[in-house]
């Protein structure tokens, strides 16, 4: 273990986690009613569910999962892009996540089993590698995540690449998805968790004028189980107070203005494009597309995508009884879904929100769903 | 849903093999008198005389066959004497080795596969009794596969089904060592820290807590696919108790906590060849823990966690932070990918 990582542990202390649990529970005690507050990462949702946080959190408070998981927000017509590109012949390489999205009829995994060149990586410079071991082959890297992950694309772009490589970018923009979420008429959501990696990208000042839009608190968190419950009783006590601020919880990693250089970066070689999210919604400047000046290396531009040819088929009649758009959205959970376990698990996943690891059903499914054990033992 | 074909998934040791087994194969099972196929336990045991006849068998093919801290020869040997032991069964007679090899197979790779189950039997004070040699077309069979099965008389048989609500649970020692060496070697990931498979015969550590705990050991399981929490799950589904676990007093030593962070993985579902699961009267719980902890292959043992009235046969995990259930492994366990 190096000093990073034991430095790390100070934040999986269970004796200030209970001290934490208890501020919590009396913030929301002097509130005085329920209060319902949303996070929007997928990692947050993890450690919440891996540590068995809500079983600490007072019955009173809900902490809703919203559009936080950049694989399950990837939209059909983005993976039907990439599965026609991969059927021309050309071979792809991505996030093993993605590999399972379903698209209008086909997922990239239903493209390898007819004989498609699909490469698994962890990184866009093994995407790059993947490239320079084919030279003879065209090599798109079919890109998703949030600014965490366009950033690390940006930057392998300004550094490089081989002539063979291209980007499919699905990459992701996070604020405008709380836009939407705190205009939904249905909502109940009086604060928001900001997920730390990303706004150690964008820095904390982004959220200000949401903040002053939509008069929410945000408190940007870390992902130890210390850090969401500081967050969340930080959270608390903002919306007690009705004050409508930034808060950054995470100074260890998160500054105000954030990571500077990479954001240059980010905006020399993205620009924000309106598009729809999963079962969310459309979301103006929500994607993030490459900008003119990257054209020659944007598989959009450089291909001709074929999409007729995926369409001689039906949809499946079980997408369309999924629920995953209501689950990003934080109006429904993923146990009144009928298919949730069911039909739909990690093994066979029908919608979005089970493929990736950072999904809510997935998350669900893997620890156990939320059954009430705050009386057990 | 019903899969037309096997996947990697139905041998990984989740529910997903355990629905095979059931669907498939219990049918060739019949009534016996003592535990047969029909119970799934580690193997069986047959009356003979005032004694049980325990039989067990296991296949084993792992790559690369060479890992930090053993290899398939040592597996072959201790998984079998495991199982055996995992019975009550700790004195074994006798192994059989069954050896399919693909064609081209180095020999000198095969004399060091010897060796090591020569060192393994030595351990187990065991030898091998009888054996069976194929030899398969290039392709046909991917290197090899090694077959092992084991014999043992007892007069006491430990079932995965005794524990009732109050009852101990101890584990021998760390935890996840010998999958996530495994990992490392199989996927040449680039981790830090001493990764070593703890794959170990684990009749003596056995018999020694039958020794200090008698008819108090209630429940024995060695946690191999599927790890620890499927072992748990096991004994709490078939004795319909809940299991409560304490990750806090989880043995892991601190380079497979930092590979499993890293990867995304639970410990909780890594695979053990080292290690055994006991259950344990509370009464004798401390006791059984000194005997264990004095043998060579307990030093790290703890005692985990309790057997509850609440929420039969699930495991609830205590975190420290709070609790949740504990979901059974399902299918491969892969490294996370973003």
């Amino acid at each position: 273990m190096n000093e990073n990582q034991l430095d790390q542990l100070k934040f999986r202390d269970p004796a200030r986690a209970k001290a934490l649990a208890e501020a919590l529970r009396r913030e929301v005690a002097a509130l005085g009613r329920p209060a319902s507050v949303m996070h929007v990462c997928g990692s947050h949702e993890q450690a919440i569910a891996r540590f068995g946080l809500r079983s600490a959190f007072p019955r009173e408070l809900s902490v809703i999962m919203g559009p936080g998981c950049p694989v399950c927000v990837t939209d059909t017509p983005e993976v039907d892009e990439a599965v026609a590109l991969a059927r021309q012949g050309v071979r792809i390489s991505t996030y093993g996540d993605m590999l399972r999205v379903p698209g209008t009829v086909k997922s990239l995994a239903d493209a390898v089993a007819d004989g498609a060149k699909v490469d698994v990586v962890y990184s866009v410079n093994q995407a790059i590698e993947v490239a320079e071991k084919h030279p003879d082959e065209q090599c798109v890297f079919f890109a998703s995540g949030f600014e965490t992950t366009a950033v690390a694309t940006a930057a392998a772009l300004v550094h490089g690449v081989p002539a063979n490589f291209s980007v499919l970018s699905a990459h992701k923009y996070i604020p405008p998805a709380m836009e939407i979420v705190a205009e939904m008429p249905d909502t109940k959501v009086e604060g928001f968790l900001a997920a730390g990696h990303a706004a150690a990208i964008t820095g904390a000042a982004v959220f200000e004028p949401f903040v002053k839009r939509h008069k929410l608190p945000v408190v940007v968190a870390g992902f130890e189980p210390l850090d969401i419950l500081a967050a969340l009783v930080k959270l608390l006590e903002l919306v007690k107070e009705k004050r409508a601020e930034v808060v950054n919880m995470y100074p260890r990693v998160v500054s105000w203005e954030g990571n500077k250089p990479a954001q240059e970066r980010l905006w020399k070689v993205f620009k924000p494009a309106g598009g729809r999210w999963r079962g969310i919604a459309h979301i103006p400047n929500g994607n993030l597309r490459l900008t003119d000046e990257w054209a020659h290396v944007d598989a959009r531009r450089r291909f001709q995508i074929d999409l007729a040819g995926l369409w001689d088929y039906a949809p499946s009649q079980l997408a369309q009884r999924c629920i995953c758009g209501d689950i990003m959205a934080g109006l429904k959970q993923p146990d009144s879904c009928q298919l949730f376990g069911k039909e739909c698990t990690p093994e066979s996943p029908v919608g979005a929100c089970m493929v990736s690891a950072e999904g809510s059903c997935r998350i669900w499914h893997t620890y156990g769903g939320v059954p009430d054990l705050k009386d057990v033992a | 849903m019903a899969s037309d074909r096997i996947g990697m998934k139905h041998g990984s040791g989740g529910r997903a093999m355990r629905q095979l087994v059931e669907d498939v194969f219990l049918s060739l099972g019949g009534p016996v008198d003592g535990v047969g196929l029909a119970e799934l336990d580690d193997g069986a045991a047959l009356r003979v005389g005032d004694q049980w006849l325990v039989v067990t068998t296991d296949s084993h093919v792992v790559h690369p066959r060479f890992f930090p801290g053993g290899d398939i020869g040592r597996l072959a040997v201790c998984g079998t004497v495991n199982d055996l032991a995992m019975m009550g069964a700790t004195e074994p007679a006798g192994l059989t080795c069954a050896v399919v090899l693909e064609e081209g197979f180095p020999r000198a790779e095969l004399e060091r596969i010897r060796d090591s189950m020569k060192r393994a039997c030595d351990e187990a004070g065991v030898t091998i009794v009888t054996g069976d040699t194929k030899v398969m077309g290039k392709g046909e069979v991917d290197g090899i596969v090694l077959n092992t099965t084991g014999v043992a008389m007892t007069r006491r048989i430990v079932r995965d089904s005794g524990l009732r609500v109050g009852d101990r649970i101890i584990v021998t020692g760390t935890i996840a060592d010998h999958g996530m060496a495994v990992m490392r070697e199989r996927r040449a990931l680039d981790l830090e820290g001493d990764l070593r498979s703890d794959v170990a015969p684990l009749n003596g550590l056995v018999r020694a807590a039958l020794r200090a705990g008698g008819d108090d050991v209630v429940a024995l399981k060695d946690p191999t696919r599927g790890g620890l929490g499927s072992a748990l799950h096991e004994f709490a589904q078939k004795a319909g108790v809940g299991v409560l676990l304490d990750l806090q007093s989880v043995p892991v030593t601190a380079a497979v906590q930092a590979a499993c962070e890293v990867l995304g993985i639970d410990p909780l579902l890594v695979a053990n060849e080292g290690k055994a699961v006991v259950g344990v009267r509370s009464g004798a719980a401390e006791r059984v823990l000194a005997a264990i902890r004095e043998h060579p292959l307990g030093r790290g043992a703890a005692i985990v966690g309790t057997a509850i009235a609440e929420r039969p046969g699930n495991v609830i995990l205590d975190t420290g932070f709070g609790k949740r259930i504990l979901a059974e492994a399902e299918g491969e366990i892969l490294p996370r990918i973003c």
